[in-house]
């Protein structure tokens, strides 16, 4: 039956906002951010974006949880080189700019061919077949030194000499900006396809495979579909690593990558379209600033990650929802305290057990300098009985304090909770 | 000859290595529907606490104390982390398990440093359980513990003597691994707790539905599989290397080993133990290449292909990765493993 | 108009068969174990079947069989005249055979209307484009609207599945089932675990949203089955003991021996539902 209707669609003004004010920032931020670290870590940022974007595609949208996805963003990275370099040879006359777009078409070529076997399986399955084709490809890039440079890696120059608009790729602000452009047409591209049937489909795959069947579509044949896309945006993303270090080792395709990719993203939450994005400016964060400051923080990642898989498995992106769900009905105010309260003795906890962790690595990493260390402002001794029972008495009264005021919030919570069912109820009804 | 017996061996002896730690992991995943990630990472728990533990009490009392030690944080994992994850399904489990692996290899590194520690069998198992010697006249002979050093070489010219030791290491892990499996089958087919794990395997609310405390099952299950993983982290840690990568290493295998043997299948398991066992201990001796084949056939082959890399790849190269070209060759032509009984 | 007869003719006239589904000498053991034991049918187009039985007695099974989940024995399937027996459960919805679940089986995640839209993209033809945006396949938009409105789900539009109540998405549970326009449908147990105001209610439902197919219904109600189908399989350990029209299967000694005993008695003083 077909009626005669006139649909009535305004403008969407929140659409062009959003959107608007992303590219506005993705322009904005070297001109807050000047230093040449800053250049670096934004376009890093950039970088790490599409990466774990087109890693949720899989995790958050496809419900497959991959422990390769190095695999794809690392060989999209060597294509990329090896290509670059062809260019800066005079052998292929491609722009530069384009270069990422090879690193695109190596990650299709390589996820279709490693995704037909993979995305036959599902589940737990489907993991192990990925971390399997992980340890295999980098197993292989340590014997086939041609390819992949061996030891010391391939190395490439972006540099052109005489550019469009005297734009040579020098500086890292016009690799920056180039990395820019490409974040946003993927972010972009990538949230068009959860719009497609494809994208909804692949939703529906996630929520329960078997019923697609008995709608019609081949449940394997939307995940190899899936797959593939979110190899090509991998591999993109692997091209403008390429252009940016103008170096690829072996570690990109490693473990170390595909689990820091896992982390994030799922730290960021996977259950939200900006989850990985999150995800991916706490990844940089993480790896350039914080090792700096510690040399143990990779136990604090594995710890928080710990606790965010039992407490929050939607990760920051749905804390943040949570809380704008708890503003929109004008109960967020009240629950600032306790914010303020968790926080506090978090980071008590945090004094206390950083404290014995420093003093742990110290004698473990630093024994030569001597039994001493500063943390914080404070000198500590490690051979000093002083120390650590300072250290574990913060750590005790951190963890008491804080399981108090939590146990209190939970409390709120939950109460404000029931009264939001309460009112999405009343307001249905109506 | 007596270098295909000792290397049959040493093959078997890894490939039971191997499953020891994938028979726990199997268990678990049967029972739990967890597959843990974490399972290497309390191999090296074993080794690490093994090595401490004995040196205030000598390799024996280390050898039963470490184990219960992993199998205790095992259990105290699964009450306080694993069990808050059930309700989300199985992909958080299996992230929390990831998680864990992450943490541990943390802490081990920070407690006992990045480099490999010294952690020796104790004398009575060093040196080798039996020696094979090969005389080319007088024929193979058996020789219990080391061969003196003049049964090994002849004075005279025109005979050969090889001598091939088998490491009492490897001899003590084949014996454990042998009793360690016979008493959980025992258990498991014998005893009441067995009958009832059993049937947890598969329906673990009905087993609740008869009163029995299947969480507590689960939780007693994740620290045996645990404790078992220590114990195989003690003899392996004590065999070979003690370093902070030695999760890394064999847990890709354990877990291409469950893959390969089909999902939940403990006789799977066992056999593709075996195989990549072998396999992988038969590879490594061999410094054959395509190149080499080429060679000793006769083809003549021009010095810059003989020069390509992938015609100078030797099989011991190859060896790390023979286990995942399986896991690709088994999932393309066999996707639900050797003995597989469900599909992924 | 009979809308039978007419799917009745446009069958004949596609296939040259008059059957919009036969079960020929089908089989199927797990193990050791035989669940279906030879069952023979023939479905004409347009008819409602209802099939009863005792717990066990395979009917699950049967439509496992039929749907695709499990491939048979030995035996032959046919769907309008064409063999889908061993296939995929893809190839035969797509070939113009749904089902519903008993135990719940939506898409918990996704609105209502989301869940209804998947059901029906493949029947319009969109398969796996990634070059369209959603919002503007109006047809999909619009027939999806459609059937909110007939499963009476069209206040719930954008509340996630996973949180209606039980009897709501049993009604999502149908809505995904005709949604692809398949002209043979199976409902596996519809009305479990409901009241009785629901289960009339449903059943009016199903009746309104059917018109025209073909339907095979598990039912465990005598009261329903004996009211909505113009035939009635009984089947018991595997085998089918009758198919025929609800008066003459009620007078079948076998089946009243094997099954039905108190049932009838109890339909026959409650009346037609």
């Amino acid at each position: 039956m077909t009626t005669n209707s006139y649909t009535f669609k305004p403008l969407n003004v929140g659409r062009w906002v959003v959107w608007g004010g992303f590219a506005l920032l993705l322009a904005v931020m070297p001109m807050i951010f000047r230093s040449g670290l800053s250049m670096t870590v934004l376009s890093q940022m950039g970088i790490a974006i599409i990466a774990c974007l087109s890693y949720n595609m899989l995790l958050g949208q496809g419900g497959m949880l991959s422990f390769g996805h190095a695999v794809y963003t690392g060989l999209g990275s060597f294509v990329a080189i090896h290509v670059l370099n062809s260019v800066t040879k005079g052998a292929l006359p491609l722009p530069v700019a384009l270069v990422p777009f090879a690193g695109g078409l190596a990650g299709i070529f390589f996820a279709a061919l490693f995704g037909y076997v993979t995305t036959r399986k599902s589940g737990t399955t489907f993991a192990m077949i990925t971390l399997g084709l992980g340890e295999l490809v980098f197993a292989l890039a340590l014997m086939i030194p041609e390819f992949f440079g061996g030891e010391g890696g391939v190395s490439g120059n972006r540099m052109i000499k005489n550019g469009f608009m005297g734009i040579t790729f020098g500086p890292q602000i016009q690799v920056y900006y180039l990395i820019a452009i490409y974040t946003f047409v993927s972010v972009a591209a990538m949230f068009a396809f959860t719009r497609t049937p494809l994208g909804r489909m692949l939703n529906a795959v996630r929520d329960n495979p078997e019923r697609v069947e008995f709608v019609g579509y081949d449940t394997q044949k939307v995940r190899y579909l899936a797959f593939i896309i979110a190899g090509f945006f991998a591999g993109i993303s692997g091209g403008l690593g390429a252009l940016n270090f103008e170096i690829v080792t072996g570690e990109v395709v490693g473990a170390g990558r595909s689990g820091a990719y896992l982390l994030f993203t799922f730290l960021g939450g996977a259950t939200f379209f900006f989850g990985p994005i999150i995800g991916a400016i706490l990844m940089v964060l993480a790896f350039v600033i914080f090792g700096e400051l510690t040399q143990a923080w990779l136990l604090y990642l594995g710890l928080i990650f710990l606790l965010t898989v039992m407490y929050a498995p939607g990760g920051v992106a749905s804390l943040i929802m949570m809380n704008l769900r708890v503003a929109a009905f004008g109960r967020l105010r009240e629950l600032w305290v306790s914010y303020l309260a968790l926080a506090v003795t978090a980071l008590v906890v945090l004094v206390g057990a950083g404290a014995m962790i420093e003093m742990i690595y110290h004698m473990q990493l630093s024994a030569a300098s001597g039994s001493e260390l500063k943390f914080l402002g404070v000198t500590l001794d490690t051979k000093g009985l002083n120390s650590w029972f300072g250290a574990a008495f913060v750590l005790a009264t951190g963890v008491g304090t804080f399981e108090i005021v939590r146990r209190q919030f939970v409390h709120h919570w939950g109460e404000i909770q029931e009264f939001i069912e309460k009112e999405i109820k009343r307001r249905e009804a109506m | 000859m007596e270098f295909f017996i000792i290397s049959m061996l040493n093959g078997l002896s890894y490939g039971l290595l191997l499953f020891m730690l994938s028979s726990g992991l199997t268990l678990i995943f049967s029972m739990m529907g967890v597959l843990n990630f974490a399972h290497a990472s309390f191999y090296m728990l074993g080794a690490y606490l093994g090595y401490t533990v004995s040196k205030f009490t000598g390799f024996w009392p280390a050898l039963i104390v470490a184990p219960i030690l992993v199998g205790a944080l095992g259990a105290l994992f699964e009450r306080v982390c694993l069990r808050k994850v059930h309700k989300y399904g199985h992909v958080p489990e299996l992230l929390i398990t990831f998680g864990l692996s992450y943490v541990i290899v943390e802490l081990v590194q920070l407690i006992w440093g990045r480099i490999a520690v010294e952690f020796h069998p104790p004398v009575s198992l060093q040196g080798p359980a039996f020696t094979l010697i090969n005389h080319s006249v007088n024929g193979l002979r058996v020789l219990w513990g080391a061969a003196p050093a003049e049964l090994c070489s002849a004075a005279d010219a025109t005979i050969r003597v090889v001598c091939s030791p088998f490491p009492a290491t490897r001899g003590f892990m084949m014996l454990v691994a042998l009793v360690m499996l016979g008493s959980v089958w025992l258990l498991l087919t014998r005893t009441r707790i067995g009958l009832v794990i059993q049937a947890a395997l598969t329906h673990p609310d009905a087993v609740e539905a008869l009163g029995h405390n299947v969480p507590r099952v689960f939780m007693l299950v994740f620290g045996a599989g645990a404790g078992l993983a220590g114990l195989a982290g003690v003899i392996g840690g004590s065999t070979f290397l003690t370093e902070p990568s030695m999760a890394a290493t064999v847990g890709s295998v354990i877990f291409v080993v469950v893959v390969v043997g089909g999902m939940g299948s403990l006789s799977g398991a066992f056999l593709a133990s075996v195989l990549i066992g072998v396999i992988q201990t038969f590879a490594i001796a061999f410094d054959t290449s395509i190149g080499s084949v080429a060679q000793q056939l006769g083809l003549g082959l021009s010095p810059a292909i003989m020069d390509n890399s992938y015609i100078k790849l030797t099989l011991s190269q190859v060896a790390p990765i023979l286990p995942y070209l399986f896991l690709v060759l088994i999932l393309i032509f066999r996707p639900r493993g050797l003995l597989g009984t469900r599909e992924g | 108009m009979n809308d039978s007869a007419t799917v009745q003719q446009a069958a004949s006239a596609s296939t040259g068969t008059k059957y919009a589904l036969e079960l020929k000498g089908l089989r199927k053991s797990f193990g050791k174990t035989e669940i279906i034991r030879g069952v023979d049918i023939a479905v004409t187009a347009g008819e409602r079947v209802g099939v009863i039985g005792p717990n066990g007695a395979g009917k699950s099974t049967l439509f496992n069989l039929i749907s695709g989940r499990f491939a048979p024995t030995s035996g032959e399937i046919l769907l309008n005249g064409q063999r889908i027996d061993g296939k995929r459960p893809f190839e035969i919805n797509r070939a113009g055979l749904s089902r519903s679940f008993q135990i719940t089986n939506i898409f918990p995640k996704l609105s209502v209307f989301e869940n209804l839209r998947c059901g029906v993209l493949w029947s319009l033809g969109y398969r796996y484009t990634f070059l369209k945006f959603l919002a503007d396949l109006t047809d999909a938009n619009e027939r999806a609207e459609d059937l909110m409105r007939q499963i009476k789900l069209d206040r719930k539009r954008d509340v996630l599945a996973m949180n209606l109540t039980y009897a709501e998405q049993r009604a999502l549970e149908i809505g995904i089932t005709i949604a692809g326009g398949a002209n043979v449908i199976l409902l596996d147990e519809p009305t479990a675990g409901m009241s009785k105001s629901e289960t009339s209610r449903f059943i009016a439902l199903i009746r309104e949203v059917t018109v025209g197919k073909t339907l095979l219904t598990v039912e465990h109600d005598m009261g329903v089955v004996f009211g909505l189908a113009d035939k009635i399989a009984v089947l018991v350990y595997g085998e089918m003991l009758a198919f025929d029209t609800p008066q003459n299967v009620r007078a079948n000694q076998r089946v009243q021996e094997a099954y039905l005993g108190s049932h009838v008695a109890d339909a026959q003083a409650g009346g037609h539902a």
